[in-house]
């Protein structure tokens, strides 16, 4: 008997297999990484070639909950749409009833709340999306909340959802990731992770740089190729050094 | 009940009683049948009596709309009857003075503990500083009932807040969660004038006053109740914001006197709290009485003696 009919049912080995199948659609969309640096969040997307006549200045995957919360998701867009419009509404309900702005923290965990909600109820299947939060604390400590379809929430220093290879771009965060990180160091590595799986130029990825007590700020497309140019050029640099260094080793060698 | 028969006699009895004697001559046998038609004794004065009748029933139907406006539906007189007579606009949150303000080291707050009935004492130690929680205070005036359900679900709401959220709610959260609440039940009865005050953590102290219409103001100074005005006279008066703990108790436990002294439906014993950044704590509790034959009388002798002794100088 089939358990991924309807997802108010465990499998016998204790699976939700609607859940599962949403988390596989998230990892199947574009590419989306976030950093923490000491004092900014960098959050970067990949922007998957759109239609000749498309004007992708419209299809936007990152979005602002509040002025000072801001949003990437990954996964269906129709669905990431409705979850950031129950967010805003909750974000306002917040400052309404308690004359403050929500946390990053409260807003993840409303999210995670809704998106659990989904997989706890009958004739509704759960959202294919998954979403990271960015914003700062009360005492300017930048944040980085990652939700899930089912419903977990959990704070990140580095994080990766989607794209071609989920894994390589995790591995390579874990390997380069430090908690010194100024503002050009963190999006540099962002960039750098997402050029694994993304074809480089700057009108394949979008990046995000929140700050404290500041506007969402969109690097500008001349500003993103400079950097990937300078990134591209260090990694030449990088490896033809090797290279030099590998034929020494060798003449030594052979000298011997 | 139709009552309109008084009016016209002749409709009722059928036949005109000054006819009685050529009844069954003039009236046709058919609608002598139908109509009820009895004898009524002669000198009787039927006519006379049924207009009486009808004017005394005008009469009482006039003095039971005068006194239906002056029922629960009418806004002015509706629960909170006790109205400035001058100003029915000005209605009293019932017998009671309470009052709070923030100072340079947090927020005072200092109560009466009279409940009364109209003109009856109900009781002498009410206690109408509620405690919300170990940094939050609450005033009671208006229904006691109102006030203390009330601020015990607001005691709930926020203890499961600070669960929640891992820190604990702010006093502009607290205040505004008990306004909406009490919004939902507006015009249905309740009467509550209340003050929440406390100290939080990184925006320091503060004072709010809610009451059962959902008004909700933020202040430095709040006084509410039958015997406000006297405790803003002394408040106005001898108000200052760079005082001590000690001051601003004295400041207090004096408007609160002052107000009990002369407000029928204020009095019994003085508490008075204040609230500083370590949470609240009470700093006085003594019976009025006790104070104006005790340190009242003895500045008021005080006073007198200085009076005294300038005119002498003077002379």
């Amino acid at each position: 008997m089939s358990y991924d009919r309807a997802i108010t049912v465990f499998s016998p080995d204790g699976h939700l297999f609607q859940v599962e199948y949403a988390m596989e659609a998230v990892k199947k969309a574009g590419a989306t990484v976030g950093v923490r640096g000491t004092d900014c969040v960098i959050l970067g997307v990949e922007r998957k070639a759109a239609a000749q006549l498309q004007d992708d200045r419209t299809a936007k995957k990152i979005a602002r909950i509040d002025d000072h919360l801001t949003v990437a998701f990954a996964g269906f867009t129709a669905d990431a749409r409705v979850l950031i419009e129950k967010a805003r509404v909750e974000a306002q309900s917040y400052r309404l009833s308690c004359e403050d702005a929500p946390s990053v923290e409260y807003i993840a965990r409303f999210i995670a709340k809704t998106q659990q909600g989904y997989t706890q109820r009958g004739g509704v299947r759960p959202f294919g999306v998954s979403s990271m939060i960015a914003g700062f604390t009360d005492n300017g400590k930048p944040q980085l909340y990652l939700t899930d379809p089912g419903g977990t929430y959990s704070a990140w220093k580095a994080c990766a959802i989607g794209g071609r290879n989920e894994k390589a771009v995790k591995e390579y965060l874990e390997k380069n990731w430090v908690n010194t990180l100024s503002e050009v160091e963190a999006k540099k590595l962002v960039i750098k992770s997402l050029l694994e799986v993304v074809d480089s130029g700057s009108k394949h990825m979008e990046i995000a740089i929140i700050k404290n007590n500041s506007k969402l700020e969109m690097m500008k497309d001349d500003d993103l190729q400079e950097m990937i140019n300078e990134i591209e050029k260090e990694q030449e640099d990088a490896r033809k050094a090797k290279e030099q260094a590998q034929q020494a080793a060798l003449q030594l060698e052979e000298a011997r | 009940m139709d009552l309109s028969f008084l009016k016209d006699p002749d409709a009722f009895f059928g036949v005109s009683a000054t006819q009685q004697q050529d009844a069954s001559s003039l009236v046709p046998a058919s609608l002598l049948s139908m109509t009820p038609a009895f004898e009524v004794p002669s000198g009787l004065k039927a006519h006379a009596f049924m207009a009486d009748a009808a004017a005394e029933l005008e009469e009482t139907k006039a003095k039971e709309d005068q006194a239906a406006a002056k029922s629960l539906s009418d806004p002015r007189y509706g629960p909170s009857r006790y109205v400035c007579p001058s100003n029915p606009a000005i209605r009293y949150k019932h017998g009671t003075t309470t009052l709070g303000f923030k100072f340079s080291h947090g927020v005072l707050l200092a109560v009466d503990s009279r409940a009364s009935m109209g003109s009856y004492i109900g009781s002498g130690t009410v206690e109408k500083v509620i405690r919300i929680s170990k940094y939050l205070l609450g005033t009671m005036a208006g229904g006691a009932a109102d006030c203390s359900f009330w601020e015990r679900q607001l005691a709930f709401q926020c203890r499961v807040h600070e669960l929640r959220e891992g820190k604990r709610i702010s006093v502009a959260a607290a205040s505004k969660l008990l306004a909406n609440n009490v919004y939902q039940y507006r015009g249905m009865g309740l009467s509550m004038g209340t003050m929440v005050a406390g100290w939080d953590e990184v925006t320091g102290p503060a004072l709010f006053y809610v009451d059962d219409e959902g008004t909700r103001l933020r202040g430095e100074m709040f006084s509410a109740g039958s015997g406000s005005t006297y405790a803003y006279g002394v408040l106005d008066n001898e108000y200052k914001y760079e005082m001590t703990v000690e001051e601003a108790v004295e400041l207090g436990k004096r408007a609160i006197y002052h107000a009990t002294h002369r407000d029928a439906y204020s009095g019994g014993t003085i508490n008075v709290f204040c609230i500083t950044e370590k949470g609240w704590k009470q700093y006085f509790r003594g019976d009025m009485n006790s104070l104006h034959y005790g340190q009242y009388a003895e500045e008021r002798a005080a006073a007198e003696a200085e009076r005294a002794n300038k005119m002498q100088v003077d002379e």
